[in-house]
């Protein structure tokens, strides 16, 4: 038998198969990656689930006790609870007010930083001082920055709103999410510094040729020039913003006020460590988990274009 | 690649289903013979200086007549709360046999996570307890008669008050008008109206679930003569004493003689308060302020002598980890005898929790005749329910009186009978 052209077949020789693939020495140079992926992402992650289905508590080693599944129970008392549902509701607040204006600002911060000629290292550690500080500390110079008889107060006279930014039950997540914006800008500024970099500046040129002005060029060249990293801090910045804890903890003790500033994680910990239930913490986290895996794959879908 | 895949992604179930299977199991209980087991233990106390001095000095001397027992006392590791690090260490088993700070409030689900020893199991152990502490004692045990916790000491909360700002008011700073909820609010009215403070009074209002027991629970208990949150198994505090507690505080905040922000120092120290609602512990931090205190004040003016209050209590627990609990028990035997108590009291400020205190240590009281009162507010105090979710019965509590009290949104009546309602279902769970 040969081919129709009368050319012998080349057969390919057979490729043998090894149980680690065809580079086992790859798999042993990502394996301290893989395990600690395993131990501190994939562990958790599992056992967070089997706590969600079953009645489950901490104990002791050596405790004998019963923790039978439960199906969707913690899923329901958690559910029904309408001070999750509101915590949900925050969390969206906070979401929607806190990534757009971090992926704005931080871009329009990082265009100026890339052009800027003078002082280009000290703004950069400026924006960046925030984020490398411990959030205690930050917090309590905004709780003496935007308490009832602080500094901003004091400059807005009569504009002060009352009652005051932090115990407002309508100015305390808003507040939380300027923080946060501004605390943070600096990681994603270095993210789209990062980015600018390989926006290649022929493409400028061409644009400046072609008659575009600073902002046409800025739109034309620029974002799209950057839409990875775009990407990037879109999923982040949801990320970290759904895990919102540290704020609500401490800019109003305990996600006051009267339970307007109140996120989930917060719930979680209060729920699972404060009062003894991980596991309807846990159903909260599970519920958490999904909801941002939805957000993220939206992001994805409509920001990522088809790279 | 896709077979790679596969084996990378089974493995990544197989080594959550190991970790899984690994944590719902449950082995046996410590030795049987721990309870008389004696050796070396390590103790932790409160971070506090007064207590670490006191904590210190009792470690040595009872290192110094028992040296095959030694005790290692250090502070309680830090962390958000105590309670978290106590908790911690029980599910990681490596709690140590003593710790001179446990809370009331999270005992119950300490012992839940099988994480406390029964101190009742000990040959005279329940006699010791009561013989010390009196009928006050009943209060710290669980539903089953048990104490897994040592009654210890307390800081029964009283009101402070700051004689120099009352006399620059025009008030009469030995004789405040602070004994009924009328008397306290035009006090407080005429503190604030004269400028020498911008708030009477500041319990924090924040959301914590112990904050409760410094706004409401002090004068619930002494509106009620003594009742608990919860009793029987059923909340208390939806009933005519407890609007009234409620809307007394309510009245406080809506005419901003209690202010709704919390103070990030402690507003009496600093002036921003002209009275505080808080246990003798405080009085080292009031070093600078020209202070009295008075009970907590009730609708009709209860006197002094047959004032309850909350108890702020801190006690004993001795934990399962605790391979030596032999001489865990000596030690705290040795630790609350009446020679160690005075050494607190006189070291610390606050309150052994002993029958007859002001007779026993009559002297200290003596010297010191502003603990007197404190000394004998100490037979009259009112602790937490007890029970794995008082922790979830005191924040469903919180929640609703930050609600209707503190930002003054539906009624008080509305919010405590919802409070309740949820407090009832939690208290029927085990």
């Amino acid at each position: 038998m040969g081919s129709l052209d009368g050319s012998p077949y080349v057969v390919a020789p057979k490729r043998k198969r090894h149980l680690f693939g065809r580079n086992p020495l790859g798999l042993l140079f990502s394996a301290p990656y893989l395990v600690f992926v395993l131990a501190v992402f994939a562990y958790p992650l599992g056992f967070a689930i089997y706590i969600a289905f079953h009645d489950y508590f901490f104990t002791a080693p050596g405790a004998v006790v019963s923790r039978p599944f439960v199906g969707l129970q913690n899923f329901i008392d958690a559910f029904t609870d309408p001070d999750v549902i509101r915590s949900f509701g925050n969390v969206g607040i906070f979401l929607i007010i806190n990534v757009p204006l971090t992926v704005v600002f931080s871009l329009v911060l990082a265009s100026g930083l890339n052009r800027a000629v003078h002082l280009k290292a000290f703004y950069r550690v400026a924006y960046y001082i925030p984020y490398l500080t411990a959030s205690v500390a930050i917090v309590a110079v905004w709780l003496f920055l935007f308490n009832g008889s602080g500094l901003v107060n004091q400059i807005l006279g009569p504009l002060a709103p009352n009652p005051s930014w932090l115990v407002n039950s309508s100015l305390a997540m808003p507040s939380i999410a300027l923080f946060v914006t501004w605390k943070q800008m600096g990681f994603y500024i270095l993210l789209y510094l990062a980015a600018l970099q390989n926006v290649p500046n022929e493409l400028y040129e061409a644009a400046a040729t072609d008659g575009a002005g600073a902002i046409r060029k800025f739109f034309s060249v620029t974002v799209p020039g950057v839409r990875p990293a775009t990407v990037l801090v879109l999923l982040v910045s949801t990320v970290t913003g759904a895990n919102l804890f540290t704020e609500p903890y401490l800019l109003t003790n305990g996600g006051g006020p009267n339970g307007s500033s109140t996120s989930p994680v917060l719930l979680m910990y209060q729920k699972g460590i404060e009062q003894g239930h991980p596991d309807e913490a846990s159903a909260i986290g599970v519920v958490l988990v999904i909801l941002v895996l939805i957000i993220a794959w939206l992001q994805n879908r409509f920001a990522g274009g088809r790279d | 690649m896709q077979r790679r895949t596969r084996l990378i992604g089974a493995a990544l179930v197989a080594v959550s289903m190991i970790g899984i299977t690994a944590c719902s199991s449950s082995g046996g209980s410590g030795s049987s013979n721990a309870t008389t087991a004696k050796g070396p233990i390590t103790i932790w106390y409160s971070n506090n200086e007064q207590e670490v001095a006191w904590g210190k000095q009792m470690v040595a001397s009872w290192n110094a007549s028992h040296p095959k027992e030694q005790v290692k006392g250090q502070e309680i590791p830090a962390g958000k709360t105590s309670e978290e690090v106590i908790g911690a260490s029980i599910t990681a088993g490596n709690s140590p046999c003593l710790v001179y700070n446990t809370a009331p409030s999270a005992v119950g689900q300490w012992v839940k996570q099988g994480g406390m020893v029964d101190l009742s199991k000990f040959s005279g152990g329940a006699q010791y307890i009561d013989s010390r502490s009196g009928s006050q004692a009943s209060q710290y045990k669980d539903a089953s008669g048990d104490y897994y916790q040592f009654p210890w000491k307390s800081n029964p909360v009283m009101i402070f008050y700051n004689k120099d700002l009352f006399a620059k008011a025009g008030l009469d700073p030995a004789n405040p008008k602070l004994s009924t909820y009328a008397d306290f609010l035009a006090t407080s009215k005429t503190l604030v109206d004269s400028g020498v403070a911008p708030n009477a009074i500041l319990p924090a209002p924040t959301s914590e679930f112990f904050q409760m027991s410094f706004d409401f629970y002090p004068l619930y208990a002494a509106e009620t003569g003594g009742k608990q949150l919860v009793e029987n198994g059923k909340s208390t505090f939806a009933d005519t004493a407890g609007y009234d507690v409620a809307n007394f505080w309510r009245s406080l905040y809506a005419q901003n003689l209690a202010g709704q922000e919390a103070y990030s120092g402690d507003a009496f120290a600093d002036g921003k308060a002209a009275m505080a609602i808080v246990g003798p512990w405080a009085v080292s931090v009031y070093k600078g302020v020209n202070w009295g205190s008075v009970p907590v004040p009730t609708k009709d003016g209860t006197p002094a002598s047959k004032t309850y209050t909350f108890s702020d209590a801190k006690n004993v627990g001795m934990f399962t980890a605790c391979k030596n609990q032999g001489t865990a028990w000596d030690v705290l035997k040795y630790s609350t005898s009446k020679a160690q108590d005075q050494k607190f009291l006189e070291m610390t400020g606050q309150m052994p929790m002993r029958t007859n205190l002001s007779t026993t240590y009559a002297s200290y009281f003596a010297k010191n005749p502003s603990y007197k009162l404190f000394g004998d507010q100490a037979s009259r105090t009112v602790e937490v329910p007890s029970g794995s979710n008082t922790v979830a019965e005191m924040q469903a509590f919180r929640d609703e009186w930050s609600n209707s009290v503190i930002f003054g949104k539906g009624t008080v009546k509305s919010s405590l009978d919802a409070a309740a309602t949820k407090i009832n279902k939690l208290a029927a769970q085990k």
